[in-house]
């Protein structure tokens, strides 16, 4: 059955704090050729929320004055920017050809195993978001994972249950 | 002018700087097959993507071939575009396109119009050689104007670029990345949830199936064959100087005759014209132009006839819609009409007729469902046919419209003048007022009709006409980017026009999303305008007012223009609606 003529569906919207919108529309005001500072404008708001969801996409296509499809475009082209929230922490295994020769498929696999999820998820206590990175430049270290910021190098996938208990921990 | 000597298959020739390869290769007779691109001259539609890489030639000294749409002609350039190299690399294009191509032409919407298939066949392509991955996308059915198949897309970008260049609705954008790519709205949402005008310009230039129009054809046929039912066909000014292209006759032909005589062999009980329906809304947006204009009312006032233009409005300026004149389309006002005035006439219950509307756009599809825009439960009009859908509708049934004899329409709604013809073309609306407002104005018989400094094809176009002791100042704008010019000066007090006249299409409706495939050739849509310009001039009645049926439909019916039941039957309004 086709659909009647109707206003944009806003009540799979969700409510994202107020301060967030302010900080970014701040940062936003701040910018001075702000079409072209789209990518910069859209990283700022991921630090700022945590990820994009289409209220916040939605906001900076309002704010920079660009079709929201256009930033939709933006965002889904990007491997770096996600649409769902994220954990608290990002694990990233690197999948570059250094890394890639010296079997970092398995070392995803076993994350993947250990956290029952698969890549591009979340657990559901929000702790760990898994995902494949492209090369980071660490090919010395193959294979590498990064944890938010923290590097593991030569990584084996015997070491894999430590890393997340480590993590665990950390926040215990 | 800076030249350049450039040689192309061992001809030397001289081209201006700037001259793509492409265009350089067109003035020496060379055939390069193109897919992605588009170019319509002074419409200022171009798409020059380079995506396809069908269009990919030799260059000396250049180690890979090179899109010849989109590199430029450079000083001593040696072009091959017949080399073996050449030729393989465009069949390696067309065949990578293929291979990721559903092959279902048999039953697709665009059999025997689509851009890729004829390339195939240009190529003698007898088989796909690589099978890989397919995608695998949903269609998007929500809209009753278009359909999304993004299967059938080849990222060409020609929609994005009307989308957003042109018509600067910016619904349709790339959307992911790498195979996954695929053309869509913001958030992948339904077209009907987007702030989409419908305006069509996407189907007119896809090059496949990946967007088209929502196909009613079956329903006319089965309310033509409903005992019940009394089936009456409206018919827009710009399809009698197009439809005639669906049949193999030249672009510019007028039909008119014929629609009438083919709507009476479908077997129509009412054969009628939606020029009827435009001289009854001259009558009533001239009038509500003179009060606005004596009253000290909303100026400019905006023409309301093109349903995309309207939607763009609610959507991209909602907070001007007072601007817009109140009148509905023809479309709706026949419609309007003929289910009050004409079942009367007729002794009909209005819920047994079925109004059948062939236009040359999409929107009307969309506006037909305009819950404001219907009597009751009961739709004004129930269904709309585009040009191309009621050429199948013809060859379905049998009826070879070339060669049918002429006819004419059905009274009560059948009769038309020469202001209502041009509602076709850009241009046409604003004039046919003129001729209506100024003789009401100044009380004297308009002697030269045709106000030719408002005709013609430049994006946005104004002229002062002296009416009486007043000049007022005429803005005429088409396709929405152009409109939105128009309407961000409106907003910002920079605009001293009395009356606006806007159509989305290049061209107005002659251009329509609805019309036969132009296939990126401007000239066809010339040839359409003129052919209007030509019915105008050889109609015995040019002006609206002194249409005898629309007098007699106020005497008998209305009162007078701009009355009370003009208000009821022929005005609406506007709502704001959301950007996205």
């Amino acid at each position: 059955m086709q659909k009647q003529h109707e206003q944009l569906k806003t009540n799979d919207f969700v409510e994202l704090p107020k301060e967030h919108y302010e900080e970014l529309e701040t940062y936003i005001s701040g910018v001075k050729d702000k079409e072209g500072s789209l990518i910069h404008i859209l990283h700022k708001a991921q630090e700022i929320f945590g990820y994009l969801p289409k209220e916040v996409q939605l906001f900076v296509s309002r704010q920079v004055g660009i079709p929201a499809a256009k930033v939709y475009g933006v965002v889904s082209f990007y491997s770096f920017f996600t649409q769902k929230p994220v954990g608290k922490h990002k694990i990233s295994v690197c999948m570059g050809t250094a890394c890639f020769v010296k079997k970092a498929e398995k070392i995803l696999d076993a994350f993947a195993a250990e956290l029952g999820i698969n890549k591009g998820e979340t657990t559901e206590d929000m702790l760990f978001t898994l995902r494949d990175v492209r090369c980071v430049g660490a090919c010395g270290l193959a294979p590498v994972v990064f944890v938010g910021d923290n590097v593991h190098g030569h990584v084996a996938v015997e070491d894999v249950k430590d890393i997340i208990q480590q993590y665990r921990k950390g926040d215990e | 002018m800076d030249m350049l000597n450039v040689n192309i298959n061992g001809m030397d020739l001289q081209v201006p700087k700037g001259t793509t390869i492409l265009e350089a290769a067109k003035k020496c007779n060379v055939h390069i097959p193109t897919l992605c691109h588009l170019n319509l001259g002074e419409l200022g539609v171009v798409n020059q993507t380079a995506s396809c890489r069908v269009c990919m030639v030799e260059v000396d000294k250049r180690p890979a071939l090179v899109p010849s749409c989109s590199d430029k002609v450079t000083e001593g350039m040696v072009v091959k575009t017949d080399s073996m190299r050449a030729i393989a690399g465009r069949r390696t294009s067309v065949e990578l396109l293929l291979s990721n191509h559903p092959t279902d032409c048999l039953v697709c919407p665009k059999n025997l119009s689509c851009d890729l298939q004829s390339l195939a066949q240009e190529l003698g392509i007898r088989e796909i050689k690589w099978e890989g991955k397919r995608m695998d996308y949903e269609k998007d059915l929500s809209s009753y104007s278009l359909i999304k198949d993004p299967n059938k897309c080849i990222m060409c970008r020609r929609c994005e670029t009307m989308c957003n260049d042109v018509q600067t609705c910016g619904i349709l954008s790339a959307i992911d990345r790498g195979f996954d790519a695929f053309v869509g709205p913001a958030f992948n949402l339904d077209m009907v949830d987007t702030s989409c005008t419908f305006c069509g310009q996407c189907v007119a230039v896809c090059p496949t199936a990946a967007l088209t129009e929502v196909n009613e054809v079956g329903d006319v046929l089965r309310e033509l064959n409903d005992e019940s039912k009394h089936v009456v066909v409206q018919v827009a000014p710009a399809i009698r100087a197009a439809i005639g292209e669906m049949f193999g006759m030249e672009p510019g032909t007028l039909s008119t005759g014929k629609i009438a005589a083919s709507f009476r062999r479908l077997g129509f009980d009412g054969v009628f014209d939606t020029d009827f329906a435009a001289d009854l809304t001259i009558m009533e947006e001239a009038s509500e132009l003179v009060h606005r204009i004596q009253n000290n009312g909303r100026l400019p006032m905006l023409t309301s006839c093109c349903p995309a233009w309207v939607k763009f409005m609610e959507h991209q300026f909602p907070d001007m819609l007072d601007v817009p004149s109140s009148c509905q389309s023809p479309q709706i006002m026949f419609g309007a009409i003929a289910k009050t005035y004409y079942a009367e006439k007729m002794n009909l219950n209005p819920e047994d007729i079925t109004v059948v509307s062939v236009m040359p756009c999409l929107a009307k599809k969309a506006e037909a469902h305009r819950p404001e825009l219907s009597c009751g439960s009961d739709s004004n009009v129930d269904i709309v046919l585009s040009t191309r859908e009621y050429a199948q509708l013809l060859k379905e049934a049998g009826i070879d419209f070339a060669t049918l004899a002429d006819d004419e329409f059905d009274s009560l709604m059948g009769e038309s003048t020469g202001a209502s013809v041009i509602f076709g073309a850009t241009g046409g609306v604003i004039e046919a007022a003129v001729r209506t407002a100024y003789e009401w104005i100044t009380g004297e018989t308009l002697e030269n009709v045709e106000f030719k400094q408002l005709r013609g094809m430049e994006g946005i176009r104004e002229a002062t006409v002296t009416i009486g002791d007043m000049d007022v100042k005429i803005g005429i704008a088409h396709e929405l980017g152009n409109a939105r010019k128009l309407l961000e000066d409106i907003r910002d007090g920079k605009s001293d026009y009395h009356v606006i006249e806007i159509m989305a299409c290049p061209g107005g409706c002659v251009g329509g999303g609805g019309q036969p495939y132009h296939h990126g050739d401007i000239e066809i849509l010339k040839k359409r305008t003129a052919a209007l310009y030509r019915e105008d001039e050889g109609k015995a009645k040019r002006k609206s007012h002194e249409n005898e049926q629309i007098i007699k439909l106020y005497e008998e019916f209305l009162g007078k223009p701009f009355g009370e039941k003009s208000h009821k039957l022929l005005h609406t309004c506007y709502q704001p609606r959301e950007r996205i």
